[in-house]
């Protein structure tokens, strides 16, 4: 059964096409790598799941259904910019996901900001970036969603965090849910993930199992990343 | 503290070896209770999908084995963890030789290196073994001399 599928999946942005037709199918349960050079579509691909870009032609399907309102109750979406009220203090942000989201749970999330020594006073725009980062994939993770989109959730922490936040997705996910993290720090999140898409100019140029690309390149999947994508 | 992977070799298999040996040394005890795949998954840094193909090798190979409710165990077979023991040692022997060979050394250096570095490295050993025992003078700790 999948949960996230694209058929014929294109889109086009005047003239220039973002995805070119386009098939992928992706199982719950696993944690997949996104992965690609700037602009080679990682960002288009998880706008069109999330509804806030229409195909051009095809399809994606969340569950079986095309994005709208109702799937974004079973998709937790991490953009790649701050995109909470700034003038909101920690505390009133888990109160307004609480509104927002059933599925949100305030206490996981209040634990994980303590863990992290954030303060649930302080207003969202006079933390650092590292710790706006920290607080968004908090409320994004403490969701029990059957889908988490995360668009490059560990770029603008430091290393330490990054282990924390890669920790956090490994046990916050459900066994039945699908995360699909878009990065470009390959070496970083590679250990914890099942498979990888490797994006190239709106193309697939391929999706495998992790491992199993390990074993038969003989390489990282940062290493051949390196080597797809030579410049 | 994160485990460390080396590029290129699977990570369910590095797992794999890390796991063989911590059952071979003792790490983790034969009849012992083993943590569960997402807590080591945790630990380790890696999907749980990932441990979970390690645990499933470990049970293939009989070294493990699962109890429907309360987890898994280590075997308490002695034979297949003495065959465990030897797979690794060869394993460990075979890189020792081939490095070795590759530094130019033949066969009769080789035994005579190893030789002059095990009699010099287990007189190490054994002496700091009689020197700690002092700190604990209480009998059921005193440690006795190997015989032979």
């Amino acid at each position: 059964m999948s949960v996230l599928e694209c058929r014929n999946l294109t889109k086009k942005y005047g003239n220039l096409t973002a995805l070119d037709n386009i098939d992928l199918t992706l199982e719950p349960g696993r944690i997949v790598g996104l992965v690609g050079p700037n602009g080679s579509g990682k960002t288009t691909l998880i706008k069109l799941a999330q509804h806030m870009l229409t195909p051009t032609e095809g399809q994606i399907l969340i569950g079986g259904a095309e994005p709208g309102p109702w799937t974004k109750g079973m998709v937790s979406y991490l953009p790649d910019r701050d995109f909470l009220p700034s003038w909101m203090n920690v505390d009133s942000l888990l109160h307004f996901y609480m509104d927002f989201y059933q599925d949100f749970d305030p206490d996981r999330a209040r634990q994980m900001l303590e863990s992290l020594g954030i303060d649930p006073r302080m207003t969202f725009k006079k933390l650092s970036k590292g710790t706006r980062e920290k607080v968004q994939l908090i409320m994004t993770m403490s969701r029990k969603a059957s889908v988490y989109l995360l668009d490059e959730p560990i770029a603008g922490v430091d290393p330490a965090a990054r282990d924390y936040i890669l920790r956090t997705i490994i046990s916050s996910y459900s066994e039945n849910a699908l995360v699909l993290i878009s990065t470009h720090l390959i070496a970083d999140v590679e250990p914890v993930l099942d498979e990888v898409v490797f994006l190239k100019q709106g193309h697939i140029e391929l999706h495998e199992n992790a491992d199993a690309l390990r074993e038969r390149t003989g390489m990282s999947v940062d290493g051949y990343f390196r080597e797809v994508y030579k410049c | 503290m994160k485990w460390q992977f080396e590029n290129g070799i699977p990570i369910y298999l590095q797992i794999l070896r890390k796991m063989r040996t911590e059952i071979a040394s003792g790490a983790y005890p034969p009849g012992g209770k083993l943590p569960p795949v997402r807590e080591l998954a945790l630990e380790a840094g890696v999907n749980p999908n990932t441990m979970q193909r390690a645990f499933a090798e470990l049970e293939r190979d009989g070294l493990v084995f699962s109890q429907r409710t309360s987890g898994r165990f280590v075997t308490e077979d002695e034979e297949a963890l003495r065959q465990i023991r030897r797979s690794l040692s060869e394993e460990i022997i075979n890189e020792l030789c081939t490095r070795l060979t590759h530094l130019g050394m033949g066969r009769e250096e080789i035994r005579a290196a190893v030789d002059a570095w095990a009699s010099g490295y287990f007189l190490s050993a054994e002496s700091e073994k009689e020197t700690k025992p002092e700190r604990e003078l209480s009998p059921e700790n005193e440690i006795k001399p190997k015989e032979s």
